[in-house]
């Protein structure tokens, strides 16, 4: 029996985790990372165009501040999210812009006096001023009132993952890859640690820890085609669900970005919306400015990819043997800037489509992308079922995004959640003693070797690659962009029916190591399961809010929805999820529900929503100091090193 | 040259699975339908879903931006996910794993462990004693433009080894650098933040074993797919290195 014992284990090697695991070491404790892949390799370096931080250093996002960041997060969320945690966040972002700069990410640079940008289809002036000259600068992304998108070219997740691994590295953190959990050791309402396969040898570990943090990015792959790579399987997020005491929050709640290319699924970054690009037709029409004549290709991500989608339904999609799509046309922000600021987008272009974006528009469609929901948490963290248990980034409902996360959100999420959590789980880790039941670590170890022994000794089955598919095809088909009643309860049909078959699948290659066939077999389980808690979940939900879209309910209905999804899975054995609620509560919101601005108004108030209005009104009134305000509206707690006021250019600590 | 679709692509694999005493390794061949806008991605996830489940092989963002893929295909190394089979005049594809680094199986091989070998002595990181204790509360410290567009430029290696895989130098000298290695040290010598000077390189670089072991045959500039402007920072630390000597 091989044993590992550590203070602090983090599943995944991102950015999230990779913070974590560098917060613990920095509070002396130690830290194991176990990433199935090179860390420096994770998701997170796919984030091209950037992280919003409110710096508010160049000419298009003076003014902003906290305020602002928080304002356009809420709402980006459909007012779905924990306005709490939204605060942590924004007030903690530019702190983490500036730690990674100290920590070596090249982020790119406020250049004084004039330069060109395209704004709306066309070239404008804008002028920095020369005092910001050599400040971080940001571009515009969609959803947001201010340019606040802080960028390193079009590689930021990549600069970011790096300086961040590599900080990892200088402090000495042991990351283990090629390593996959595969069951959290669990018993009363405490988490002991995971059993770990190590992927090379198949041998099978047990890592024991006061304190086990999964960030194991979204659950993208869920879908047959989605911008994610191909580790985003959720598996992180099945293993707190099958403890049966852990919920998961929001499951529903599943982004698509505008613009993925066609056949493959890349991402091409926002920034190409951002810095001017615009969406075409069949005909060559630019077509968002009728549906959306306010922000156009940068009203928020949910909206633009639902209008392209209305769009090609009437029939103006461009027809291709792979289905319609549309196009993004980024030749008017010019050779030069395409070559500098929008790289890896050229560069995609030319490998995977044969063709140069600064002459030729782009075939782009909606594509799943984002993951909202995932493990519950607490503000700090920590799951509600399972003490020791916490949850960051994409893996986490930390509940930031709500049911729609705003572009450059995503990145700045991994940081600032890894580097807040990463402090609450020293806090948990120095105030806890553990008892280690090394019976409870055997018997776990037993299952989990007993599900392998079964699998390589079944004489026949189907194979798991085939299942997979058939899922991924249910989920795109009926769990996509519109959703109707009838179309998920046909989707939670078949799904219950592949569980059934999920369970008696084979394998050919009957060796316990270098063995990818058993290693998709063990997860195929653990995906339906998640696919299904999607789907029930979505269907449940008969509302519309963020990027959870009914067509058989379109209205977003506070009276009865305000209110986030809980999902556990009870016994091993059962065939559906468990559902229950917990409500949002308007009374101590600092931005009562109201009206993201996008088409016409649909909404369905809860009875408390004026009552709050009136509250706010009244504050604003009293405070004139936005600080003192904010915390008379809604009272946050941080780590006390990320307290403090964040100094802006001109502004000083104001 | 482009093809129509439709051809049979044969593709012969090295298979050999060190994990398993009975494995040896030999080249065995698959064959499949070539289909549109197919890549050596698709064509091994083809192979492996419907013919021959325990290959070995490593993807994770099939997008040319994670590297993990990077194989030996026809003779070249070279990322797997953004290689087009139609760029192939002739149907049959060899496919080999990288040399120089440990065999994890099949085309599957260990560069995150030599990865992290080369990270921890070059020590990539930057080096400032104050970094710990910068208040993140106040403004970040300026930066010209131009300067931090340069530091991103050679930020943008992906440590896919295949500089590795095509350098005659590490094929006859293990211990030998490398270009990511190099490039990294270009990377942290350009940027101000790290105090480290040249010759804080000396005893890394100044030998047979950092960039006088290099017989410049440029494998690396040739096939890195990032384009990296190896050839040149390699030039470049070697003048650098030679000044600090004295």
């Amino acid at each position: 029996m091989k044993v590992v014992y550590t203070d602090s284990l983090v599943i995944g090697g991102g950015l999230a985790g990779l913070r974590v695991a560098i917060a613990c070491k920095e509070r002396g404790l130690d830290s194991i990372v176990l990433s199935l892949i090179p860390a420096k390799r994770s998701h997170s370096a796919a984030a091209q165009g950037g992280m919003q931080a409110s710096l508010a250093n160049s000419f298009k996002g003076l003014g902003d501040n906290e305020d602002v960041h928080f304002e356009d997060t809420v709402k980006g969320s459909d007012w779905g999210c924990d306005q709490k945690v939204a605060r942590m966040f924004v007030h903690t972002a530019p702190k983490a812009i500036r730690q990674l700069a100290a920590w070596g990410v090249p982020w790119s640079r406020v250049t004084g006096g004039d330069r060109q940008v395209v704004v709306n289809a066309e070239k404008v002036t804008v002028t920095e001023s020369q005092e910001s000259h050599g400040l971080i600068t940001a571009r515009d992304f969609g959803g947001t009132k201010k340019w606040r998108t802080c960028y390193t070219s079009d590689g930021t997740g990549h600069s970011m993952l790096y300086a961040m691994d590599n900080r990892a590295i200088q402090e000495g953190i042991d990351i283990q890859d090629r390593k996959e959990a595969i069951a959290l050791i669990h018993e009363g309402d405490q988490c002991y640690g995971a059993i770990v396969r190590d992927l090379i040898t198949g041998e099978l570990i047990a890592y024991v820890a006061k304190a086990t943090t999964v960030a194991t990015g979204g659950y993208g792959r869920l879908y047959s085609i989605t911008t994610n790579a191909i580790i985003c399987e959720g598996t992180g997020q099945a293993l707190v669900l099958e403890t049966g005491k852990a919920p998961l929050g929001n499951m529903e709640a599943v982004q698509f970005h505008p613009t993925a290319i066609v056949t493959v699924g890349i991402l091409v970054t926002e920034g190409c919306r951002g810095d001017g690009g615009v969406l075409r037709d069949v005909d060559g029409y630019r077509f968002m400015p009728d549906y959306e004549p306010d922000k156009k290709e940068l009203a928020s991500r949910d909206v633009v990819s639902r209008r392209m989608t209305e769009h090609m339904r009437k029939g103006k999609g461009v027809p291709s043997p792979y289905g319609d799509h549309l196009w993004l046309d980024i030749t008017l922000l010019g050779r030069a800037h395409i070559e500098k600021n929008l790289r890896e987008v050229k560069d995609i272009c030319e490998s995977f489509l044969g063709i140069d974006p600064a002459e030729e528009w782009i075939p782009v469609r909606p594509t799943q992308h984002y993951s909202m929901g995932g493990i519950r948490t607490n503000e700090k963290g920590m799951s509600p079922g399972l003490k020791g248990l916490f949850s960051a980034g994409e893996a986490a409902c930390w509940d930031l995004h709500g049911f729609n996360r705003l572009g450059g959100n995503s990145v700045a999420e991994t940081v600032v959640a890894g580097m807040i959590i990463g402090e609450y789980v020293a806090d948990y880790i120095d105030e806890t003693d553990l008892y280690i039941p090394s019976g409870l670590i055997k018997e776990f170890l037993r299952q989990e070797q007993q599900k392998m022994d079964t699998l390589l000794h079944r004489p026949t089955g189907e194979s798991a690659f085939a299942i997979r598919k058939e899922m991924q095809e249910i989920m795109m088909e009926n769990v996509g962009i519109f959703r109707k009643g009838p179309h998920l309860e046909e989707a939670v049909n078949k799904l219950t029916l592949l569980l059934a078959r999920a369970r008696k699948v084979g394998v050919k290659t009957k060796q316990l190591g270098g063995n990818p066939e058993l290693t998709e077999a063990l997860k195929l389980e653990k995906q339906i399961k998640l696919a299904l808690c999607v789907t029930v979940g979505a269907a449940k939900r008969t509302e519309s809010r963020g990027a959870h879209a009914r067509e058989d309910f379109p209205q977003r209905d506070d009276v009865h929805w305000l209110k986030r999804t809980l999902t556990y899975w009870e016994t091993p054995a059962d065939d559906l999820p468990t559902l229950a609620y917990e409500d949002l509560d308007i009374s101590s919101m600092e931005l009562p529900p109201g009206f993201r601005g996008y088409g016409k108004k649909n909404i369905s108030p809860h009875p408390d929503t004026a009552k709050r209005e009136a509250q706010v009104a009244q504050a604003q009134a009293a405070h004139a100091d936005r600080h003192e305000l904010q915390q008379a509206l809604m009272p946050i707690e941080l780590p006390s090193r990320y307290q403090g006021k964040n100094e802006r250019y001109l502004k000083g600590l104001n | 040259m482009q093809h129509s679709t439709g051809r049979i692509l044969t593709f012969e694999i090295l298979r050999f699975n060190p994990q398993n005493p009975q494995s040896k390794p030999k080249v065995v061949c698959y064959q499949l339908e070539e289909t549109p806008g197919m890549s050596i991605f698709i064509a091994l996830n083809e192979i492996r879903e419907k013919q021959e489940p325990s290959l070995q092989f490593d993807f994770v963002c099939r997008a040319g931006i994670c590297g993990s893929c990077a194989m030996v295909i026809n003779g070249k190394p070279m990322l797997a996910c953004r290689t087009q089979t139609k760029t192939f005049e002739h149907p049959k594809i060899t496919l080999m794993p990288m040399p120089v680094f440990e065999l994890i199986g099949d085309l599957s091989v260990n560069t995150g462990k030599a990865m992290r070998e080369m990270a921890e002595k070059v020590e990539t990181w930057v080096h400032d004693k104050r970094q710990d204790w910068v208040d993140i509360t106040r403004l970040e410290e300026k930066m010209e433009p131009e300067l931090a567009d340069q530091i991103y430029e050679l930020d943008r290696c992906i440590e896919c080894g295949i500089c590795l895989a095509a350098c005659g130098t590490k094929r006859m000298r293990e211990d030998f650098l490398g270009a990511v290695g190099f490039m990294k040290v270009a990377r942290f010598l350009a940027d101000p933040r790290d105090h480290r000077e040249e010759d804080d390189f000396y005893d890394l670089l100044g030998n047979d074993k950092g960039v006088f072991g290099c017989m410049s045959l440029m494998g690396c500039e040739d096939f890195c797919p990032k384009e990296l402007p190896h050839q040149q920072q390699i030039a470049y630390i070697r003048r650098k290195i030679l000044f600090a000597t004295g």
